[in-house]
């Protein structure tokens, strides 16, 4: 049984932490496939990782429900860690959550079970932060659209492995569809739903 | 009792995290209003409450503002906002177009070319493109939905058919990422050729309209025309009368009320880099004074 007090702490400067955080998240955003660093360190509980710690400090409150996979939402460290630093409210329905938290992503459900958002409003769709081994080493990829001067090129060690062939549906959906965040430790690089990816094998 | 008064960059952190969210999906979906909760700012509505939430919300000690309006660094709204962050954030503030990273701009984009570093935040004032020709918001939102974009088109022909040509001349509607329809604020439609295909992100934000939108970097965004009447940037057909450029937009400034008028670069900071570097117009004074000086002097 985890009290509050040995919880693994939040932001050492809630507000600057935050604020380069999400310039991170942002910068990834804005430059599908580049790998950002988040800086400012938070503890994180059992299997959520430190970058992961960090954007959910950053992004979630309690207008942000969020669904989490079974590995996180087992660690009753995370679901406590969350509640009191974030306030989010843990939903059980992946359809209406804001966020979603994988840590195992060899276990990640359909994407049809995230909210795509609708035509007119394309905005209120489930974005998904998924962990992974590595952005550093592994598979290249190829990424091509808005944000990316031709193409950039990824390596990166990712479960599920057909991620990027299920991300596909993105280009019919449009501009419905899922962004994707991945994080290994404190790097990040997102996903976001106009990025086309080919897989170029190991 | 030296506390700050303010939260830094005045806006309190739940305001910046839903303003940060917005952020995040205008990104992912280029050219897409995103709703959300606009907050009272101290300034009234019309001098950018929409860029100032979202320079606000990305604002960090370590960035550099530059603020224009209509291209200067001079006027009140500009001198306003950026005292306005150098208050309540800290943070260094500069008048030089490279030297920033993150510019807050009304009405338009620095003729220097920006770069991979640097932020551009416009102020909105409204922000649907199709607002004055459908007025029912359920209309419209439906119109976005479907890319159901003749309307537009049809006022475009409608200039044509009445003057000839394609009379806008701002807030020129521009098609991003070959999808959504966007209003690129009220800049010159001189300006629209520099958003397309931007090293810079460009993010807007209108603050009684309660709408964030952006343009990733090295985004496609294309001046709605037709084949046969191609859009045109415009500018007055006249040097810069301070610093001789061809290539700036220019502001018409009227000197007598006898028909007298000149000719000067908006961008005041290109307009001042230019004369630094030597350059001069047909009615700039200083270096002719200087050597007057000079001469006196010897």
């Amino acid at each position: 049984m985890t009290t509050i007090a040995e919880l693994p702490p939040g932001f050492a400067d809630k507000v600057l932490s935050a604020q380069s955080t999400f310039r991170s998240v942002m910068d990834a955003m804005a430059r599908p496939g580049s790998v950002q660093r988040i800086v400012p360190m938070a503890g994180a509980p059992g299997p959520m990782m430190r970058g992961t710690a960090a954007i959910a400090l950053t992004l979630f409150d309690h207008d942000t429900p969020l669904w989490l996979d079974a590995r996180m939402a087992e660690s009753s460290d995370v679901t406590k860690w969350l509640k009191f630093h974030t306030g989010a409210p843990v939903v059980q329905d992946s359809s209406i959550a804001s966020f979603a938290l994988i840590s195992d992503g060899g276990a990640l459900p359909a994407l049809e079970r995230f909210a795509f958002g609708t035509s007119e409003y394309p905005d209120r769709s489930t974005t998904v932060v998924i962990q992974v081994d590595s952005l550093a080493a592994g598979r290249s990829f190829e990424l091509r659209g808005p944000g990316i001067d031709g193409v950039a090129t990824l390596q990166a060690s990712i479960k599920p492995f057909d991620l990027f062939e299920r991300l596909h549906i993105n280009e019919a959906l449009f501009p419905r569809g899922i962004d994707v965040v991945l994080v290994a430790d404190d790097a990040v690089v997102a996903i976001p739903r106009t990025t086309r990816v080919v897989s170029k094998g190991s | 009792m030296n506390a700050p008064a303010y939260n830094f960059a005045y806006l309190d952190e739940q305001t910046k995290r839903m303003i940060r969210r917005a952020i995040l999906k205008a990104i992912a979906i280029p050219g897409y209003q995103v709703p959300f909760a606009s907050r009272e700012m101290p300034m009234p509505y019309g001098w950018g409450t929409g860029g100032v939430q979202v320079t606000a919300a990305i604002l960090g000690p370590q960035d550099v503002l530059k603020v224009i309006d209509q291209g200067s660094d001079d006027t009140t709204n500009a001198i306003s906002i950026r005292k306005f962050f150098a208050k309540t954030a800290g943070v260094a503030t500069t008048t030089a177009t490279d030297e920033a990273t993150v510019i807050q701009t009304r009405h338009r984009i620095p003729e220097t070319a920006l770069n991979e570093n640097q932020v551009l935040v416009y102020q909105v004032p409204i922000p649907e493109p199709l607002r004055f020709l459908e007025p029912r918001e359920t209309e419209t939102r439906r119109m976005h939905a479907l890319a159901e974009y003749g309307l537009m088109h049809v006022k475009l022909y409608e200039d044509i058919a009445r003057f000839g040509h394609i009379a806008t001349a701002y807030a020129y509607p521009v098609k991003v990422n070959a999808r959504y329809v966007m209003d690129p604020s009220p800049t010159p439609k001189f300006d629209n050729p520099k958003m397309d295909n931007s090293p810079a992100l460009q993010l807007f934000g209108a603050g009684r309209e309660k709408r964030i939108y952006a343009i990733p970097p090295y985004t496609q965004v294309v001046s709605l025309d037709f084949e046969d009447h191609p859009f045109e940037p415009y500018r007055f057909n006249a040097p810069c009368a301070l610093c001789g450029a061809e290539n700036s937009y220019l502001d018409e400034i009227v000197t007598d009320d006898k028909g007298g008028r000149m000719f000067v670069c908006s961008d005041t900071d290109y307009c001042e880099g230019r004369q630094a570097a030597g350059h001069h117009g047909s009615l700039s004074a200083a270096p002719y004074k200087d050597k007057a000086q000079e001469a006196a002097n010897g």
